[in-house]
């Protein structure tokens, strides 16, 4: 059920099997022929003929013949490569554009914004004075191909697009998908990348404060790996990328370039994956914490000594991108001579400078009165500053300024940059419902056999919780810093993560990031919908008010119609749920391509959700509280009905996938969240856990697990059976502990809300959940069976964590008065585990 | 009373530990890994993180700072220092302190919260702690299983210098349940687990983190008071 037959196998997937120079390797050839000089604008005009390799650098002929009108002539090596990375499917969207108008067209009025799509990323003010920036993006196929680098590089990534906004960042989160957990090469993957997350993340000093782990065979050959960082600015520090202000000087900040991720945008996030990922693995790029780290306080002291002009990160598309947009963005000129740029391989060619994706850099603009200045904070922090290049006047005629790049006095590019920024090729391209969709939608879990009797409801349950996707993540999560900057409120496993933002205040926000592929497989726009309003309720249940949306669409191949219906299906789904909720799509990021051969992933859109809190002092938790006398009241709130389709209990009892996923009324999602806000302004909640993958059954195990306090259930009598009520995943759900004495106002305040609330049991002092009439489980084998399922596949950390066995023999003797400097060490006996 | 806390390149829980030593009551002073002035105050806190990007080994080369030599004589000379995770691993290649931090011995960062035993309140960072006293606080390293030769761990416990250990689960392999180590002086402490992420009740899993900064506001108290006295003030 999760293969897509009718997929075409495209041009782009066929075409590495020839043997001859592929990528930009192809377009050296010309350097080497050519006497060691490169290939310049003067050579371009005396050889108009000449061939060049467009097609291997993934442009298809009528892009190429296009780039030759523009220009008047050939491009030079240098430019054919240039363009071929701007106009890649990574950099400028050309299939997603005509869907992505959307979010603007159906922008819902807000006042919060400050900069929206087309930024590095969106602005949200958040009071009078300070604002937040937040934004996902993928890193999938270079976590594939090299997970510890291309994971750690994700969120680099991520961390100096929201650096560029002039924001500090302050949290990362990580939404992962994975294929099945135990097949042999997701044991190879996971582990690599929730290393490199950790790796990088721990050390620029940013809490890991949620994010998601799915396992689905969907992902096997493509994992997805999505990262998200937010930022906090004053308001009046807000960047912009414009190279304005003719004269002024472009600095380049951070890093020396070097030879790896050469193509990653082009060659890696833009084609299908096949048999030859291996050998791209110099693709992905290499990344440095510790610089990343420098590059962050060195930005945030010239933004406060107001030095900056401009500024744009270098991520992918390296120095084409950052030098093209920002130059673009102001209709200015630019002159750059590339000799300046600090290399760490001298004998890098012209194309392999402006192609490089080498990590942690930064282009900056400033007037040349704050040259000197700039590179004086540069010098503080131990980070390279150089002056490549200055901004130019436009054009005699008032048209835009031209790019002109050299390198040893050969001039290699004289182009237009709005060209490459922003004019690239777009393309409405054919889009076909999948020819399986009828029969799959027919395909209904709700008629699957059922447990029936309270013992096989209580093996369910214990199953469920042990499952791969409902299972306890410690295994990952320990190995992120939740705690650094002290500001972290809620982490994973909670519903959000919360964040405070202003000590003094308490002002704070809460972050959730959701998705659910196998809901969008059956219906792409409810799914999208549905992934929205997980992430909505996340943050609504911790008594926040939602009020933005980042978002990243995972999706296969743009040139296959069916993948290009779902896309298509998920941008209307997203754009109109977000017009009805009031909370505006900020920004994010398209990853196509994610398919192995002619499979695709599942379309799975991921939704972010950024929401609000005056203090966070209250904020509700999701586990319950242990009592002090009888036991908090619990509520669900929310209708439960027979939804049964998509869902992790039909996936892991009965590997099944198909009929349609659970309705979605965003309106109960919009009243769910203000009672939510009133309830925790009131006190009237000591807990809250919302109601997804796994129902009821789920919810209460993990808000028991939490702080390991016991619950008893007496199940609503309204006609449902209890496996219903336990498993279905009726959307706009929550679970709510109230507080004696709390409850009648609790119960006054949901049905003024118009939220229907239905008492189905207490806390309980005894560490047990018990559904009444039905089962009974200690809180103990509820755990054994939900913390154990990782650790048994990727390794058991805890039993490896015994204290070192001390040498027996005492070889070297040490006076611990003086301590000898550099002294021996006896080596710790290596772990046996 | 004014505690400093340096600031390494790559230094992460340093406002954290600003934060957690003016919650205690103290005023917090920035001190820069460049420049060897110590401004006056009347401890310092090493704080955790990735000094120098852990590049050679942890915190081998924050070791050679400007700030280091003087805190170096400084501590010799009896002014407190705590070094909290990557500032214990500082305090081990400054050879303030014996042993060394290894990578944990199952290979990977673990961030959990962790009961520790106070084993000796006898330290100018410990002195609000009761021997013997359960604490939760933060642990998060990558490299913090404690080791040393036996000859050294006998002495350490001989001279009651072990002043905390893991109970409950050990996070990183530490020879002995290593914690946290002091100088024989008392006024050195090494801790991997982090007291500054456990000040507050909205961040932290306890505030039992406070007692170190408390302890040596008390400890500096205490000697001024000895001072005065013995300046014939009453």
């Amino acid at each position: 059920m999760t293969s897509q037959p009718d997929t075409a196998t495209s041009g782009a997937a066929a075409s590495p099997s020839e043997k001859k120079p592929t990528g930009f390797a192809a377009t050296d050839v010309l350097i080497n022929e050519f006497a060691g000089a490169p290939d310049t604008v003067e050579r371009a005009y005396q050889t108009p003929t000449e061939l060049q390799p467009h097609t291997e650098l993934g442009l298809k002929d009528d892009e190429y013949e296009r780039i030759r009108q523009i220009l008047g002539r050939r491009p030079t090596a240098s430019e054919l490569a240039m363009y071929s990375i701007m106009w890649s499917e990574h950099c400028s969207y050309k299939s997603s554009k005509v869907h992505l108008r959307q979010f603007g067209e159906k922008q819902p009025q807000n006042t919060r914004m400050l900069a929206g799509i087309g930024e590095n990323a969106g602005v949200v003010q958040i009071s009078d004075d300070i604002a937040v920036t937040f934004k996902v993006e993928s890193h999938n196929h270079p976590s594939f191909v090299e997970p510890y680098q291309g994971a750690a590089t994700g969120v680099g990534g991520i961390v100096r697009d929201i650096l560029a906004m002039g924001a500090r960042p302050i949290a990362v989160m990580d939404p992962l998908r994975f294929g099945a957990a135990d097949h042999p090469d997701t044991a190879r993957v996971l582990p690599g990348v929730v290393a490199g997350i950790g790796g990088y993340g721990n050390c620029l000093g940013l809490p890991n404060i949620g994010g998601e782990i799915v396992f689905d065979p969907t992902y096997q050959g493509n994992p997805l790996v999505n990262a998200l960082s937010i930022g906090v600015l004053p308001v009046e520090r807000l960047q912009h990328k414009e190279a304005a202000g003719v004269g002024n000087i472009v600095v380049l900040l951070g890093a020396r370039t070097g030879r790896d991720g050469i193509g990653g945008v082009s060659v890696l996030a833009s084609a299908t994956f096949d048999d030859e990922a291996e050998q791209r693995r110099p693709s992905v790029q290499v990344g440095d914490p510790f610089m990343e780290k420098l590059l962050i306080e060195s930005c945030l002291e010239l933004y406060d000594a107001g030095l900056v002009a401009g500024i744009q990160d270098l991520g992918g598309a390296g120095l084409t991108c950052a030098l093209t947009e920002t130059a673009a963005a102001a209709g200015t000129g630019m002159r750059v001579w590339l000799e300046r740029v600090p290399l760490r391989e001298a004998s890098m060619s012209p194309t392999e400078i402006l192609a490089s994706e080498s990590q942690e850099r930064m282009l900056l603009i400033v007037t040349p009165d704050n040259l000197a200045p700039v590179l004086a904070v540069a010098e503080k922090w131990g980070v390279w500053a150089t002056a490549i290049g200055e901004v130019t006047q436009s054009e005699a005629d008032g048209a835009p300024g031209r790019l002109v790049i050299s390198w040893n006095e050969h001039v290699v590019v004289d182009v237009p940059p709005g060209s490459l920024a922003d004019d690239g090729p777009v393309y409405a391209r054919p889009i076909r419902e999948p020819a399986d969709l009828i029969l799959l939608q027919a395909d209904r879990a709700e008629t699957l056999p059922r447990p029936a009797t309270g013992d096989e409801l209580r093996e369910t349950v214990l199953r469920m919780a042990a499952s791969p996707n409902l299972c306890d993540k410690t295994w990952v999560t320990e190995q992120y810093d939740r705690y650094v900057l002290g500001n972290t409120i809620l982490a994973q496993p909670e519903d959000s993560g919360v964040l405070r933002i202003d000590e003094r205040t308490g002002l704070g926000v809460a972050l959730s990031v959701d998705g659910n592929g196998r809901f969008a497989r059956l219906d792409p726009y409810e799914g999208a919908k549905l992934a929205l309003a997980e992430a909505y309720r996340n943050v609504a249940v911790t008594g926040a008010e939602p009020v933005a949306v980042t978002d990243c669409l995972n999706f296969g191949s743009p040139e296959d119609p069916a993948v290009m219906w779902q896309f298509a299906e998920a941008v209307r789904g997203l754009a109109d749920g977000c017009q009805q909720l009031g909370t505006p799509v900020t920004g994010g990021n398209v990853s196509f391509y994610n398919q192995t051969g002619a499979a695709a992933i599942h379309p799975t859109p991921v939704v972010g959700v950024l929401g609000v809190f005056d203090d966070v002092a209250r904020r509700i938790p999701m586990g319950f509280t242990p009592p002090t006398g009888d036991g908090d009241l619990l509520f669900l709130l929310g209708e439960t009905e027979c939804e049964l389709s998509g869902s992790e209990w039909a996936w892991v009892t009965h590997a099944h996938l198909g009929g349609r996923p659970p309705k979605i009324d965003l309106a109960k999602e919009q009243r769910l969240s203000a009672l939510m806000s009133r309830a925790s302004q009131a006190g009237h909640v000591n807990a809250a856990h919302d109601l997804s993958d796994g129902g009821l059954a789920q919810s209460l195990v993990e808000s028991c697990l939490r702080r390991e306090v016991g619950a008893r259930i007496t199940l609503p009598d309204d006609g449902q059976s209890a496996f219903v009520h336990l498993f279905s995943e009726s959307a706009s759900r929550a679970v709510v502990a109230v507080p004696r004495g709390h409850d009648k106002a609790f119960v006054a305040l949901a049905a003024d809300y118009g939220v229907p609330c239905t008492p189905i049991g207490v806390t309980s002092r005894d560490a047990v959940l018990e559904v009444r009439d039905q089962f009974e489980i200690p809180l103990s084998e509820v755990r054994e069976a939900w913390t154990s399922t990782l650790p048994k596949l990727f390794g058991d950390l805890a039993a490896a964590a015994v204290p070192a066995e001390e040498p027996a023999v005492r070889s070297v003797t040490l006076e611990i008065a003086e301590p000898v400097p550099g002294g021996p060490i006896e080596p710790a006996e290596p772990s046996t585990d | 009373m004014r505690i400093g806390v340096v600031t390494f390149p790559g230094s992460l829980d340093d406002g954290d530990a600003a934060r957690a030593a003016r919650i205690a009551g103290a005023e917090a002073v920035r001190l820069w890994h460049g420049d060897p002035d110590l401004h006056g105050v009347d401890a310092v806190v090493l704080p955790g993180g990735f000094s120098y990007g852990d590049y050679l080994r942890c915190g081998a080369i924050a070791r050679f700072a400007p700030v280091m030599e003087t805190i170096i004589d400084a501590a010799r000379g009896g002014l407190p220092v705590l070094g909290i995770c990557n500032g214990f691993q500082v305090l081990c290649e400054a050879h303030l302190l014996p042993g060394a931090l290894t990578r944990n011995q199952h290979l990977h960062f673990r961030n959990r919260d962790q009961w520790l035993r106070v084993e000796s309140p006898d330290t100018a960072w410990t002195n609000n702690f009761t021997e013997g006293q359960e604490i939760l606080v933060p642990v998060k390293n990558g490299e913090g299983c404690y080791v040393a030769d036996a000859h050294t761990l006998d002495a350490l416990e001989a001279e009651g210098r072990i002043i905390a250990r893991y109970i409950k689960g050990n996070p990183n392999g530490s020879q002995r349940d290593i914690a946290a180590i002091t100088n024989e002086a008392g006024n050195v402490v090494g801790i991997m687990p982090h007291p500054e992420h456990a000040v507050e009740a909205l961040t932290g899993p306890s505030l039992d983190g406070l007692g170190f900064f408390t302890s040596v506001l008390r400890a500096l108290a205490g000697a001024t008071a000895g001072g005065q006295q013995s300046g014939g003030h009453q």
